[in-house]
């Protein structure tokens, strides 16, 4: 039987770049089409409104991991291959984007009603509207609870190992099985995630106070 | 697409859905209450405690909000019975949701506390009041109302995650789930059934806290 060493140690610490990678396309996708449904939920066209929340609503109101096995179930039902990466990487943007769509329509919602009237009266399109007036000031308000939201999201790929997907969760788990270490294995698990987690989250506390102190003057 | 959905199979299965259901529900209250009381000790000691329990209640914090709960239940279920713990899948599952949310239920409840302007404080003084007839009469209750929206969120967020523990088959919505599955091989069906049954608890448990909020915390505090 194998002990808990140096290279199981390196196996679990080197599948952090699986999660990292999971991440970074769950975020970015998750950023595009949350920026998206928040637009369409602070829209003024009634229908767009009403989709938009219905998304927020199924995806804030259901268990991630149900969404991941309907996704990873589902496609090969409707005749489409589909690999863990692809199953993942979809739930897990979707489920961003609900989230960090929520967290922005009250961004959005939180610019000052005046600035909308102000480029209402200089006749700005609603892409202008948003471009140059509305968005980069709900930006401000917007960076710290969503760097918030990307540790969120970094601890729902652990997820994906359920379904078989290789990051560092599963590499515990493969590691756990051969060596029966459980308190070393999933010690170290913890610690990367810790590791990569924490840094995030003190960036995010410490730029809600600046923004508290901006907001205070 | 020529595939045929087949929900008789899952239907058939209601007793077994109702009983996943009652014990996710049930999960998550019990590990919603006891969180409660570790998270009322843990405000308590982080705003009142020495400053070595405050450390230390602060590692807590960061350590779970930091580390994903499946990972966290892991630890539990497989490291802990190292120490000779010995308990159920249920146990385990049950004690990983109460230390979870426990370290986010401290800080709102911390959060709620620290919004207790000061005077309310020295005015409870003045009347004379015990230390813990003005924790718990001058402080707490005005900072459960303020803080009543962000927990019960917190509850719906708990009993969504509970899914999880459908990992170490804690007999809960998703266990039951996985066990229909290996039965009937009608998957798809399967869970989009049990995700209809999540979304309805999640709108019912919501709706039901807004009632409460009506019905008892709208009482005015300021003038």
């Amino acid at each position: 039987m194998r002990t808990f060493g140096w290279p199981e140690f390196l196996f679990i610490v080197e599948a952090a770049k699986w999660t990292l990678a999971l991440s970074a396309i769950a975020f970015v996708g998750g950023v595009v089409l949350g920026l998206l449904v928040a637009l369409a939920r602070t829209a003024e066209h009634r229908g767009a409104q009403f989709a938009a929340t219905g998304f927020i609503q199924v995806f804030q109101g259901t268990p991630l991991l149900l969404q991941l096995f309907l996704i990873f179930f589902g496609f090969p039902v409707l005749g489409l291959d589909i690999n863990p990466w692809v199953a993942a990487g979809i739930a897990l943007t979707l489920n961003t984007a609900a989230f960090l769509a929520e967290i922005w329509r009250g961004c959005i919602q939180a610019v000052p009603g005046g600035q909308r009237e102000a480029s209402l009266a200089l006749n700005l399109s609603y892409v202008d509207r948003m471009r140059f007036v509305i968005l980069p000031q709900a930006f401000k308000i917007a960076l710290p609870p969503t760097v918030g939201y990307l540790v969120q999201v970094i601890k729902g790929t652990s997820l994906a190992a359920i379904i078989g997907f290789a990051e560092v969760t599963r590499a515990g788990q493969i590691i756990n099985n051969a060596t029966f270490q459980p308190l070393h294995v999933f010690t170290t698990v913890a610690a990367v995630y810790f590791v990569i987690c924490w840094p995030l989250s003190l960036l995010a506390a410490r730029m809600e106070k600046r923004r508290a102190a901006a907001l205070a003057r | 697409m020529n595939y045929q959905f087949q929900f008789d199979a899952v239907f058939a299965a209601w007793p077994l859905l109702l009983k996943g259901t009652w014990i996710t529900v049930q999960l998550s209250l019990t590990a919603t209450v006891l969180g409660l009381v570790v998270a009322v000790l843990g405000a308590w000691g982080k705003t009142s405690g020495p400053a070595w329990l405050r450390v230390l209640i602060q590692a807590y914090i960061e350590l779970i909000r930091n580390t994903p709960f499946l990972v966290q239940l892991f630890f539990f279920f497989f490291a802990l019975p190292v120490f000779g713990l010995r308990w159920s899948p249920y146990q385990a599952a049950l004690t990983a949701m109460v230390v979870n949310l426990g370290a986010y239920a401290t800080e709102i409840i911390r959060a709620g506390i620290e919004s207790i302007p000061k005077g309310q404080i020295e005015a409870g003084r003045a009347l004379n009041l015990k230390g813990w007839e003005i924790f718990r009469f001058v402080i707490l209750k005005p900072a459960l109302k303020a803080i009543y929206p962000a927990l019960t969120s917190q509850f719906i967020l708990l009993m969504l995650t509970s899914a999880v523990v459908s990992v170490i088959s804690a007999d809960d919505l998703t266990s039951v789930a996985a066990t229909l599955q290996s039965q009937t091989f009608r998957s798809f069906e399967i869970y989009i059934v049990v995700t209809a049954i999540y979304l309805g608890l999640a709108l019912a448990f919501s709706a039901l806290f807004k009632l409460v909020h009506r019905q008892f915390l709208n009482y005015p505090d300021k003038r």
